[in-house]
């Protein structure tokens, strides 16, 4: 246990009760289990797609990204799947890390990192697809 | 972080052997871990030889000739010796159940048997429940209602209302499934756990409770209720054949249907 009974003079009704419910944690649950169902259909498409460009050069696959419909999927895909990690990633996080300042700090870096991660793929898809 | 080895005070040593009356054969080992915390010892594992013909059916049986007959200083807590106080919770075999329910014949090899894993140990088999049972009365579990009860008769549940309580009522609080969830052995300061959850959900789940929504809001936390990762582990283990994790998972249900 985090808090030991030897360290502290508050009752034990006190400490469990602490600072009181968050009031949050719904929302976070329940956008985990959609994006996951929002995964399946969208990478069973990528790998269908990935299938029948193999082979495929260069301008085969210029192509198929120019497709607005394609570039819009794998834009779906990218800001999907990374929200999707970096709600999967807090969780672990908030499971084995037990310091708050050290757990804090570790959801934001990687809240940040998926963040900036997706804005590249982004961005790189839409400079292939409206590139000259 | 996670500490995954014992920390060196922690850490079980060989313990001492004692020996069936001459004359005894049919033998089984009890291996049974001892603690006392006056002595400033580590852990160790003892060994007893029970003589199994002049011993009952249950690891109970066999820990109370123990200590009735070998060795007076082991301590245990039991009661009513028949699953229902839920005291006698302990780790026998490598999982979590009531000594006065496991039939020492199911047991593989030497029976070993534990306190309820991740507790802070009082002495030997005892651990100390003082957390979980702030936590349980965290949950306030009992009966709130501004509508005064009539006058002169109970407050009343239909046959439907009634079942809702199926598989919760019958909980004994012995925390064989709260110290068997690996959420719990890590965030147990923040995370109630199974045991308290299942808990929560008979009087969330009560017809004639009017504090649902309130009850609801003081779980709606990252920590007190989300911890469960639907592991199963506490539905596996509880020796009473009841299901927290479906009561876990009916509570998140019932905290998503009141969004919206
Ligand atoms: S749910 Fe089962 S294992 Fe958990 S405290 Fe109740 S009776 Fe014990
Ligand atoms: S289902 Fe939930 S409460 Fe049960 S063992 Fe798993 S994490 Fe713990
Ligand atoms: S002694 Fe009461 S449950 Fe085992």
């Amino acid at each position: 246990m985090a808090t030991s009974p030897q360290t502290s003079l508050r009752s034990p009704l006190g400490r469990v009760r602490g600072l009181g419910s968050a009031k949050e944690g719904t929302h976070h649950w329940w956008a985990q289990r959609v994006t996951a169902v929002a995964l399946i259909p969208i990478t069973a498409w990528i790998v269908y797609s990935l299938l029948s460009l193999a082979g495929g050069d260069y301008i085969d696959y210029l192509g198929w990204v120019r497709n607005p419909v394609n570039s819009t999927l794998i834009i779906l895909l990218v800001a999907v799947g990374f929200h999707h990690a970096q709600l999967g990633l807090q969780v672990v996080i908030e499971d084995y890390v037990s310091g708050h300042a050290l757990r804090v700090v570790s959801v934001l870096a990687v809240k940040l990192l998926c963040a900036a991660l997706a804005a590249l793929c982004i961005v790189s898809v839409l400079i292939v697809a409206f590139g000259g | 972080m996670v500490e995954l080895s014992l920390p060196k005070n922690s850490q079980i040593k060989p313990g001492k052997s004692h020996k069936a009356a001459p004359g005894a054969k049919n033998i089984r080992n009890f291996k049974v871990y001892r603690y006392d915390p006056d002595t400033g010892d580590n852990p160790r594992l003892d060994t007893y030889e029970v003589d199994m013909d002049t011993c009952g059916p249950m690891v109970l049986d066999g820990l109370l000739k123990i200590k009735d007959e070998m060795d007076q200083t082991l301590t245990l807590r039991r009661s009513c010796r028949e699953g229902i106080c839920g005291s006698c919770a302990m780790n026998i075999d490598g999982r979590n159940t009531l000594a006065c329910l496991k039939p020492i014949e199911e047991c593989s090899g030497d029976v070993k048997v534990y306190p309820l894993p991740h507790m802070p140990v009082v002495k030997d088999l005892v651990p100390d429940l003082t957390h979980v049972y702030a936590q349980y009365a965290s949950i306030e579990p009992w009966m709130k209602a501004d509508t005064p009860a009539p006058p002169t008769a109970e407050r009343k549940q239909s046959p439907e209302e009634r079942a809702k309580l199926d598989g919760l009522w019958e909980c004994i609080l012995c925390f064989c499934c709260s110290t068997s969830c690996p959420s719990y052995w890590w965030n147990s300061d923040r995370y109630l756990g199974p045991a308290i959850l299942l808990q929560a959900a008979r009087w969330i789940n009560d017809s004639r409770d009017e504090a649902t929504g309130e009850r609801l809001d003081n779980l709606e936390d990252p920590f007190r209720l989300y911890r469960c990762h639907t592991i199963m582990n506490c539905t596996q283990t509880c020796p009473k054949g009841l299901n927290p994790a479906k009561a876990i998972a009916d509570i998140k249900m019932k905290m998503v249907e009141r969004q919206g």
